[in-house]
């Protein structure tokens, strides 16, 4: 395993996958190849079914690719088994989702001080409260999801992806379950603590409002790259 | 390690919070409560034992013969500067007035007890204190219970065979008594200088005589080595290790049983913890992907997982053992009357078993399906209908059998009766399995016919029907077991009372000298009772078959080594009674008397392995008698008619020693005769057979009482598999209930179909229990006991009553709380 500073923080080489369905064998991805670079926002858009959270899965290696190769913070994800790429993620990755996926039975402060846990992080109440306190949840620490608005749960599940300080953040259509007011503060704070804490970004989204905050943004149309821009 | 570990602690705290592992907690509790509470108990009764090693013999050495001690052993007892007791036990009958009483009499020498100590009182229920005194001249020692029994007080007048004794104290600890499982008759203790007098014990009489030996450890193993040597047949000499065999042997078979009926809880606790682990299971997929996602491995994963279960398993566990340790004094309370001894405290051990085993029974049933959290893919945050694992059955199982027969193999230390045990346990779960499953689905069809609410009930049992069934088994196991200890038997008792002729012999009369036969025989016929058919018999010891010298350790059974240790009784007769039946070989002709030819009972010559021709030599009083086997015979025991294991023809034992022993029926009226009877024949004894059976009969409900309360265990178990089901099955009942009451349900119709689901769960599980119970009612009368059993329909009645509302209360009450929630908020959560 090699790691250079020139490497891109993310890419895929040739990248396909193909699922196996009742109805026969499905190519979901189809030869894509895409570079993200250290500190770059990229967003990739495109129809519902296009293999965007798909190709988000595989940069992210949550999931193996069929074919081609995956590279993250310049380790090859495609040699190493499922362990082998979650130990990479542990408090090197950020997760934002569509559904927020925070767990029912831990409160706001519990479900952010998760992924410091998971890795041994000492600090970890201190820093899920001053991120909460960022997000603007300072007062409802020890609220349950079920007790917070959707809006609130996203920022949540923001303040929990930054809460390690990851170098990489994917965000799969952050704003999808929200109204259009607070999915604009959403992606506000977003792009926000990208900034400040200088992360790289991959976001999945099919509102080019939100994209329009990205550096770059390349569509998906059938599993394909269309274009990139 | 040390991250794993915390972490695993905060996410059982989490956990703990929602309520999801309180059911797994509790099914552990029920586990370890039940294996606890019967191991504190029996732990306390071989902590007795053992303090009482010495104490049980009341001496360091113990000589003891049915015939009298030979004096050069006490001399050379004596002559070792050994200290020396002699004590003689028999049973005779005692009369105050005109009331008898069976009796065990223990006459004893100054010096006992050797060790140990006598206490008595100076009258009943007074309280005791030690005494270094022994009985003096004249005066006995009673029980307090025989001052009831014959309305008598301290320094009152009783009879002891010829003799008039007073009533000085009373007895209430003699320390070579305190292991006896089943004292029958009270005790009488009186000096041995007084024996004579009584003229109780003739020739022949039946008698154990002791010589008791104490003294240094080097001194007693040198007495010991001389006298093994020269040990006659009619002795027998009882060490320290030997203790009690008999009580060590019921004790440990009181162990291997209460252990197994706990094993049957614990195995109800697993199916509940699998249960509750299964869901469990299910709604920590989302928790383990995200997890994944966040960098945790499969192993960090099961390592936390796998803690959080050691933590709850632990801390289960305890409490588990607190409650057995409460819930043995109950046990030991029950069985007070058949030890009588005083217990002590029970030691941490079982408490040391205890936790261990909750945390391998916790592991064993909920491991497994756990175990498919590492399998959950991460790409189930992006896709929810990612493949998600599926709990493995085989593996759930597979662990969980393992565990179990290791378990049963550790109560039960005897492969064969693991076998059957386990042979039984599968078979019955199968066979109530199928059938709970047919049931559910022949439910199915009957959904068109009811109500709404009873519809609504049927198609939940219905649609999941695998854990209907399961259900249905648990429950049905726990009642079956209940009715089956109580009604079925007593209606076995009841069944075999019939199957005795109404006017079966009551009373036995036994050590009748041979002069007094015939008078005995008039002195019935003068009292207008049937005179009783007399019955010689020769006490002899079987020595050797075939000329090869009988040894206890030559036999695996232990019937067989009691018979190879014991005496028998030779009788003899002419012709074959009607009651027994030679089912090999020739009953002898009238030119065979005198000959020495031997007639034995089938079943105890199979235990002795022996067969038609073998010779068999017996020791009568010191010579030797060579007979040939020239029959076998069953005999019909229940008539309760004097029957012998060996008899010989008219003539061979002429010349030894012989008692006789007679069987006669005496109605409450008729027992009057036995008071003149007893004053013309004092040195009679009578054994009242309806006492024996009312304290045999006492015993077995003392004893299936204890299995009952072990069996509560059953039911809380049972209680927890349905908890269980029911919890997981919350989640689609809140959501049914949700959609329900948007159509318009009002609660009172969701109620219904609540209690109608429920009530029809327990009616099944109770009528299958009632149905199982009774089959297997019949098939012991049937098979085991050989005699006609009525099916009562009591069984079934109140199997199908205590199911139907013991578990329509519980499970309306467990899933009530779905009718609380607001629909509106139930839906937005779904």
């Amino acid at each position: 395993m090699s790691q250079t500073s020139t490497a891109p923080m993310v890419e895929a080489q040739r990248v396909s996958k193909k699922v196996t369905s009742p109805e026969g064998e499905l190519l979901i991805l189809d030869d894509v190849s895409l570079k993200v670079d250290a500190g770059d926002a990229i967003a990739i858009v495109g129809a519902s079914g296009s293999g965007k959270s798909t190709l988000l899965g595989l940069l992210a290696g949550l999931d193996a690719p069929t074919g081609g190769r995956v590279f993250l913070d310049g380790i090859e994800l495609t040699t190493l088994d499922e362990d082998g790429r979650a130990r990479l993620r542990a408090g090197r990755v950020g997760f934002v989702f569509q559904s927020f996926q925070l767990l029912q039975s831990l409160t706001a402060l519990e479900n952010v001080m998760l992924p410091m846990e998971l890795i041994g992080e000492g600090s970890a109440r201190t820093a899920a409260t001053d991120i909460l306190q960022r997000v603007g949840l300072g007062k409802r620490l020890h609220h349950y999801p079920n007790q917070l608005s959707g809006g609130e749960q996203q920022r949540c599940a923001i303040a929990r992806a930054f809460a390690s300080y990851p170098k990489m953040l994917f965000a799969d259509e952050p704003t999808g379950n929200l109204d259009q007011t607070t999915g604009a503060r959403i992606a506000e704070l977003l792009f926000a603590l990208n900034s400040e804490r200088a992360t790289t970004l991959v976001l999945v989204t099919h509102d080019r409002a939100i994209s329009e905050h990205c550096h770059r943004l390349v569509e998906l149309e059938a599993g394909r790259l269309n274009r990139a821009a | 390690m040390i991250n794993t570990l915390i972490f695993s602690l905060r996410s059982l705290r989490r956990d703990w919070r929602s309520g999801e592992l309180r059911i797994l907690a509790i099914a552990v509790v029920i586990a370890v409560a039940s294996m606890t509470a019967v191991g504190f108990f029996t732990d306390r009764a071989r902590q007795a034992m053992g303090q009482q090693a010495g104490e049980l013999l009341a001496a360091d050495l113990v000589l003891t013969s049915s015939n009298p001690i030979g004096s050069d052993r006490i001399a050379y007892a004596r002559a070792s500067t050994l200290q020396t007791a002699q004590t003689l036990n028999f049973r005779s009958v005692v009369i105050a007035d005109d009331k008898m009483q069976l009796v065990e009499v223990k006459a004893v020498s100054a010096a006992y007890p050797l060790r140990g100590s006598l206490r008595v009182a100076s009258k009943p229920f007074a309280s005791d204190g030690v005494t270094s005194l022994t009985p003096g001249r004249g005066e006995v020692w009673v029980n307090p219970d025989l001052l009831q029994k014959l309305r008598v007080h301290v320094d009152d007048i009783i009879n002891l065979g010829e003799a008039e004794f007073l009533v000085r104290k009373v007895l209430t600890y003699e320390p070579d008594r305190g292991g006896e499982l089943f004292n029958i008759a009270p005790r009488v203790m009186m000096n041995i200088e007084d024996v004579p007098a009584t003229r109780l014990l003739q020739p022949g009489s039946r008698a154990r005589h002791r010589l008791l030996v104490a003294g240094t450890d080097d001194r007693v193993q040198a007495y010991r080595t001389w006298l093994t040597s020269r040990l006659n047949p009619d002795e027998r000499l009882v060490t320290l290790e030997d203790g009690r065999p008999a009580l060590r042997a019921a004790l440990e078979r009181a162990q291997r049983f209460l252990g197994l009926a706990s094993l049957v809880s614990v195995f109800l606790a697993g199916v509940a913890m699998a249960m509750a682990a299964r869901r469990y299971t299910q709604r920590h997929l989302d928790t383990s992907a995200i997890m994944r996602c966040l960098g945790a491995s499969q192993r960090t994963i099961i390592k936390i997982f796998t803690w959080e279960m050691f933590w709850i398993g632990l801390a289960a566990s305890l409490i588990g053992c607190l409650i057995g340790y409460v819930a043995q004094t109950g046990l030991a309370w029950i069985l007070a009357g058949l030890v009588a001894t005083e217990l002590p405290l029970p030691s941490l051990r079982p408490a040391l078993v205890g936790l261990p085993l909750g945390l391998a029974v916790l592991m064993g049933f909920a491991l497994p399906p756990l175990l498919a959290l590492k399998d959950v893919p991460p790409t189930r945050v992006l896709h929810r209908q990612a493949t998600t694992p599926v709990p493995r059955n085989l593996a759930t199982y597979a662990l969980a059998f393992f565990t179990m027969t290791g378990l049963m193999l550790w109560h039960a230390r005897d492969v064969q009766l693991l076998a059957y045990v386990l042979g039984g346990a599968v078979g019955t779960v199968v066979v109530l399995g199928m059938t709970a499953y047919l049931l559910v689905k022949l439910l199915n069809g009957l959904r068109g016919r009811v109500g709404v609410a009873w519809r609504f009930g049927f198609a939940n049992i219905s649609r999941r029907a695998h854990v209907s069934a399961a259900q249905i088994v648990a429950f049905g196991l726990g009642i079956m077991v209940l009715l089956l200890l109580s009604l079925v038997r007593g209606d076995l008792l009841e069944g075999w009372r019939k199957t005795l002729p109404p006017e079966a012999p009551n009373h036995f009369l036994i050590n009748i000298q041979p002069d007094q036969a015939q008078a005995l025989r008039d002195f019935f016929v003068a009292h207008d009772t049937a005179a009783p058919g007399i019955y010689p018999m020769v006490r002899a010891r079987l020595v050797a078959i075939n000329g090869k010298r009988v040894e206890p350790k030559d036999f695996d059974d232990l019937r067989a080594q009691r018979f190879a240790q014991r005496e028998f009784n030779l009788s003899w007769a002419a012709q074959l009674r009607a009651d027994n039946r030679v089912v090999s070989g020739r009953w002898w002709s009238a030119n065979e008397h005198g000959q020495r030819l031997m007639s034995f009972e089938q079943e105890l010559a199979a235990t002795l392995r022996i067969k038609l021709g073998d010779v068999l030599t017996f020791d009568i009083a010191g010579s030797k008698l060579d007979t040939a086997v020239t029959n076998l015979r069953t005999v019909d025991w229940d008539t309760f008619n004097v029957n012998f294991f060996t008899i010989l023809p008219p003539g061979v034992l002429n010349d030894y020693p012989a008692t006789y022993v007679t069987s006669v029926y005496l109605s409450r009226e008729g027992r009057r005769i036995l008071t003149p009877m007893l004053e013309q024949f004092p040195n009679v004894t009578v054994i009242d057979v309806d006492a024996l059976l009312g304290k045999v009969r006492q015993i077995m409900e003392r004893v299936s009482l204890a299995v009952e309360y072990v069996f509560i265990f059953t039911l809380l178990a049972g209680l927890a598999v349905l908890y269980a089901a029911m919890q997981a099955t919350q989640d689609e009942r809140r959501y049914e209930m949700a959609v329900l009451r948007t159509l318009g349900a009002h609660r009172g119709q969701l109620l219904r179909g609540l209690v109608a689901e429920f009530v029809t769960l327990g009616l099944l599980a109770g009528a299958l229990a009632g149905v199982a119970a009774s089959i297997i009612g019949y098939a012991l009368a049937e098979f085991v006991f050989h005699f006609g059993y009525r099916l009562n329909l009591w069984v079934w009645l109140a199997g199908t009553a205590c199911g139907a509302v013991g578990i329509g209360i519980a499970g309306t009450l467990g899933t009530r709380s779905v009718l609380r929630q607001p629909p509106a908020k139930t839906l937005r959560e779904v």
